[in-house]
């Protein structure tokens, strides 16, 4: 297999190449391997991306066109969860920059940036898909919708910058 | 040809463009971004939106791209209706919202296609107050400078460089208003090409570094239409001078030749012509050994002198050379003699030129031009390492393997320039690319099959394809290779338009000679064979045609030099320092009392001279070259030489009037001595149609090289006078120093710059041609010198006793030398310019892993070469020839050692030759020589 193995675990190069073995071609698993990837370390280093884009045979600069292009696969390290707050045209008109505030209030963070203690990074996001229950945001894996600065105080309330949750 | 309707006027259109391509062949001004002549539509831009109407009846109509819109006889368009051109201000000004306002400070101001589209849709007042949007630029090398937040995301970058040249490592970064264009992390551009960007992105991202660093706008430059003296492709080019410096070399188009696009050693490799080593004045060496300055006048009297034959007495000889223009190297050849006139090839080499001008000469196959090498459907590469020795073709190639896409799409009727969707469409489908070579090469990942070779055995490939067309049989042939010569032999023939490319670059007459062998059988079988044999140099074929086969060769010289034959020996632009090991030229150079030296950069032959003088560059002075295809192109001086500087022509007329030789008393100009040579010379008679006389007048006007708004003529010499010098007059050419005149309509071969009102940038262009990507309105530059051999008789030249069987094993313990070509360090005068200097690495000599781990010595280390010396008996003694860097190379093929061909250290060793290697010691690992280009260049000097 790969000489690269370093920069990529065995587990990860197992789950790769099981995606690999469903595309025609190996750059059609690109976008699954940053998902691994960063399943396993959180976020897609250069180190990761090199042996990703020598394991599929693809160019650095081409794989890091795809990394780049999604919002959901992080070149920077993120905290151990991400918040990313709605902006776009719903949420706007519902208040979301007034939000923002508070959570860079609250958590002492601005957009695309994370606590002090690695909790959180802030992250602006082009539509959840719940405009209904405008303004939303996902923090982690959960979908918080009609947030107000009420429940964003509770939701953070232990936080703090640095603080414990 | 359909009819359509523009803005209630019809028009007859050609079939299968867009509407773009028609509006623009039509010559209406329809503003976009993201189509190329070349590269096709993508749709991305938005800017060449036209409205379209369903029928007469139809008074609303709908928006569409013209670009992505095929012209439809009785298809009604909009240009100017408010509502296009209402859209096309919008999207303009929707692009204009990040676009920095730097114009003053940018090096695309003055000819950029952003400014002229601006302009062109009338958006002038800016509405948008909030922050614009701002990138960190990139280093990206020597070459090229980034500027990202200039970017329209039009996408022409990625599509040149990626698509269309190959390169992997530019793309397209994140997404939406923060997309952005560079590498993956800082350093060099790797594509060979990647200085086409600079003309290719319509706005001052990618611009020009060395431009910048002496920066001068456009419409100050004067230019003329030049050659470029880079390899034999022979490109097109437009030098531009301010200030007795060459600023930049930009494309000149030539639809046959180059189309749209240079490599970056023709780019950026022509300002040598500013280098320190250019010589000035003429120089004599004096007793002391040292050279005093002298003035042209005397110069001359002393080369009069030294070329005096009295009575026989004075033996004097000449050695020209095959980067010297053909008038040079005629007139040289007729002040010695015939009989007396190297054509200044190193011995190797020599034989090389001839035969590949014998088997383009003799071939029934067609000798084909770019533009017909990109319509090749089947490709067989014998032995030529064409990135690195004739880069243009390399970039055509990827165009021609792209037929079979082609192909694909004709069959669901899509219109060639659907770009996107035959992309998608073929995949990795390619019409087949086969290379048989000595080491791997930057086209491997577009062939269909490559394998690496010693040239011997790539002759045998090649020898037993030509077989197999001709219906023998190959048995003697190793049984891996007869599988690989089948494969190559089904597709050639199973092709509308095969093309075989070889050349003199693996060193080796059987391997050019079975490439013809295979064009030949292809004829006999097919209508349409090519053939294309790569040469050296600028005019290597030139200088073939020019001495016939069997002129005296160096070696022959040096036999007459050494039998104290010759008294007086004149050299022509020729370092033989190239062109020999050191010894043998020091002795030839110390053999004879006066060696006369004309050159333009100092040289190691130049020191060695008695009289040196000072020969004016390509952009000084006009001469003709003839290219690998046999084309004879005229370029013309950019600027007038400085101080003592001549043209070399100039230099031996006059000594030959002055010493009132016959020969010459009826040549007086330029165009006479390119009419004496055509008419003295039947192979090169048909070099008076390279370019018109210097009697041509556009419409009774000369030619301007300097733009109408070129400015500061008084004010550039203030700081030495005030008065303003009259203009040079230009007597050989019908191009004027000045800006009066007219540059329209005339010739290609005398188009010095590109300008339309309206249209500053390149993009101007399709004014100059006859319909959008199509010729020059005046006709293509050039003239062609070798046309198809009618009847399909063997030549001699192509029938040697070809053998399948394999030669008898070398011997254990010797590597064959195989010459390994760099675009950039293995041309003599391109180095010379600072910016390919940066990117010249130090000699090396490659080999396997598995015999570097025999010899004892890993990538990075030293290796001594030495030559088993024959005369010793029993014992084996050697003579080292060369020490080099080693480099680790696992696709060389079996028993071959790759040196790196015209890079330091590399001098002494022969192609071909048999070495024995062995490890250096207190071998220092060189550090390339590399000038810091600039302040961010951190990853920029870092090649090993
Ligand atoms: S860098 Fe230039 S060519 Fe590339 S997308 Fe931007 S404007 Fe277009
Ligand atoms: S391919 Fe050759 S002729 Fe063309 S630009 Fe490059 S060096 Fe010059
Ligand atoms: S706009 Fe916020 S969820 Fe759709
Ligand atoms: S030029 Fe037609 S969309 Fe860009």
């Amino acid at each position: 297999m790969s000489e690269l193995i370093p920069a990529l675990s065995e587990a990860e190069i197992a789950a790769i190449d099981a995606e690999l073995s469903h595309v025609p071609v190996p750059a059609g698993a690109a976008i699954d391997a940053l998902k691994i990837v960063q399943a396993h370390r959180g976020w897609i280093s250069d180190e990761s991306l090199n042996a990703i884009a020598k394991h599929l045979g693809m160019s650095a600069a081409e794989l890091d066109g795809i990394a780049t292009f999604y919002t959901l696969i992080f070149r920077r390290p993120v905290g151990e969860k991400v918040i990313l707050l709605c902006n776009s045209v719903t949420c706007w008109m519902k208040g979301c920059d007034a939000l923002q505030q508070t959570i860079t209030e609250q958590l002492g963070i601005g957009m695309g940036e994370t606590t002090t203690d690695n909790k959180y990074t802030l992250l602006p996001m082009t539509c959840l898909g719940a405009c209904d229950k405008a303004p939303v945001m996902m923090v982690g894996d959960d979908l918080h919708e009609e947030i107000t600065a009420q429940s964003l105080q509770a939701l953070f309330s232990n936080a703090g910058s640095g603080g414990e949750t | 040809m359909p009819v359509i309707h523009i803005d209630g006027q019809e028009y007859e259109v050609e079939a299968g463009q867009n509407i773009l391509q028609a509006c623009l062949s039509l010559g209406l001004d329809l503003p976009y971004f993201c189509w190329h002549p070349a590269m096709g539509s993508i749709g991305a831009c938005r800017q060449c939106a036209v409205v379209q109407y369903l029928n007469p009846e139809d008074n609303r109509g709908r928006i569409v791209m013209g670009c992505m819109t095929p012209v439809m006889d009785g298809a009604i368009f909009s240009l100017n209706g408010d509502k296009a051109s209402e859209f096309r201000r919008t999207i303009v000004e929707s692009l204009m919202l990040n676009h920095p306002h730097d114009c003053p400070v940018c090096a695309e101001g003055g000819e950029c296609h952003l400014q002229d589209m601006t302009v062109m849709v009338g958006h002038r007042d800016r509405q948008y107050r909030g922050k614009k949007n701002t990138h960190r630029n990139q280093y990206l090398g020597p070459l090229i400078h980034h500027e990202m937040n200039r970017c329209i995301t039009c996408y022409r970058c990625t599509r040149f460089y990626n698509d269309y040249a190959g390169g992997t490592d530019l793309a397209a970064m994140a997404a939406h208003d923060h997309t952005y264009f560079g590498r993956h992390e800082e350093g060099v551009l790797q594509s060979e090409f990647a200085g086409n960007l600079v003309e290719v992105c319509p706005t001052g991202v990618f611009t020009d570094k060395s431009l910048m660093k002496g920066y001068t706008r456009k419409w100050d430059l004067q230019s003329a239409p030049s050659v470029c003296t880079g390899c034999a492709v022979g490109c097109n080019t437009l030098p531009g001078e301010r200030y007795g410096k060459l600023k930049r070399v930009h494309n000149r188009f030539n639809a046959e030749v180059n189309g749209y696009f240079l490599c970056d050693r023709g780019r950026f490799g022509a300002a040598f012509v500013n280098s320190e080593k250019s010589l000035e004045y003429p120089g004599l060496r004096g007793e002391d050994g040292r050279f005093n300055a002298l003035d042209h006048h005397s110069a001359l009297m002393h080369m009069v002198h030294a070329c005096h034959a009295e009575e026989g007495k004075n033996k004097v000889a000449g050695i020209g050379s095959p980067r010297a223009s053909v008038e040079a190297n005629y007139l040289l050849r007729l002040l010695v003699g015939a009989e007396n006139f190297a054509p200044g090839f190193s011995d190797r080499e020599q034989p090389l030129i001839e035969l590949a001008l014998a088997l383009q000469q003799d071939s029934p196959a067609l000798i084909p031009d770019i533009q017909t090498i990109e319509s090749a459907d089947a490709i067989l590469i014998l032995g030529e390492d064409l990135t690195n020795t004739a880069p243009r073709i390399a970039l055509a190639l990827r165009q021609s393997v792209r037929n079979k896409a082609y192909e694909l799409a004709a069959e669901l009727r899509l219109e060639a320039w659907q770009d996107a969707a035959i992309r998608n469409l073929a995949q990795d489908q390619r019409s087949p690319l086969f290379i048989a070579s000595v080491a791997d090469s930057r086209l491997d990942d577009i062939a269909e099959d490559r394998v690496a070779l010693a040239p011997d055995d790539i002759a045998r490939l090649g020898f037993a394809v030509a077989k197999l067309i001709g219906g023998e049989n190959i048995s003697e042939l190793e049984p891996e290779l007869q599988a690989r010569a089948q494969a190559i032999a089904t597709a050639l023939q199973n092709a509308q338009r095969p093309l075989i490319i070889s050349g003199t670059g693996c060193g080796n007459a059987a391997v050019m000679q079975a490439a013809a062998q295979i064009a030949q059988a292809l004829c006999q079988a097919h209508n349409r064979a090519m053939l294309a044999l790569a040469v050296p140099e600028a005019n290597s074929l030139g200088q073939a045609m020019l001495t016939g086969p069997g002129a005296q060769s160096l070696a022959q010289l040096s036999k007459r030099a050494a039998a104290g034959k010759l008294d007086t020996l004149i050299i022509l632009e020729n370092d033989l320092y190239r062109r020999g090991p050191k010894a043998s030229i020091d002795a030839l150079l110390a053999n004879v009392a006066n060696v006369i030296v004309l050159d333009t950069l100092d040289n190691a032959t130049l020191s060695a001279s008695s009289l040196a003088l000072p020969a004016a560059s390509f952009a000084e002075s006009e001469g003709t070259l003839v290219s690998m295809e046999g084309r004879a192109q005229r370029y013309y001086p950019v600027f007038v030489p400085r101080q003592e500087r001549r043209a070399s022509w100039i230099w031996l007329l006059a000594v030959m009037k002055e010493s009132e030789r016959e020969e010459v008393s009826e040549l007086h100009s330029f165009d006479d001595i390119t009419r004496a040579c055509a008419s003295d010379i039947p192979a090169l008679s048909g070099i008076t149609g390279a370019a018109p006389d210097a009697h041509f007048r556009n419409a009774g006007l000369k030619i301007p090289r300097q733009t109408h708004r070129y400015s500061g003529r008084t004010a550039m010499r203030a700081d030495v006078s005030v008065h303003e010098p009259k203009q040079p007059v230009d007597e050989e050419s019908p191009l004027a120093f000045s800006m009066e005149g007219l540059n329209r309509s005339q010739p290609g071969s005398l188009l010095p710059f590109v300008w339309a009102p309206g249209w500053n940038s390149n993009q101007s262009l399709h004014k100059f041609q006859s319909e959008v990507g199509g010729h020059l309105k005046g006709g293509t530059a050039g003239a062609r010198l070798l046309l198809p051999a009618t009847g399909t008789s063997a030549s001699t030249a192509t029938q040697p006793d070809a053998t399948l069987a394999p030669s008898a094993p070398q011997q254990p313990g010797q590597w064959q030398m195989v010459p390994r070509y760099k675009i950039f360090g293995s041309d003599e005068l391109s180095v010379h310019s600072p910016a390919i200097a940066e990117l010249v690495d130090p000699g090396f000599i490659e080999i396997s892993s598995d015999d570097a781990r025999a010899l004892g010595v890993n990538d990075g280390e030293g290796l001594v070469l030495n030559k088993p010396d024959n005369a010793s008996q029993g014992e084996l003694l050697t003579i080292a020839v060369a020490t080099l860097e080693v480099r680790l190379n696992d696709s060389i093929a079996v028993g071959c050692a790759g040196y790196s061909v015209g890079l330091a250290g590399t001098e002494d060793i022969i192609a071909a030759d048999k070495l024995v290697l062995s490890k250096a010691d207190n071998w220092k690992r060189h550090k390339p020589q590399i000038i810091g280009s600039d302040g961010g260049g951190s990853t920029g000097g870092d090649h090993v």
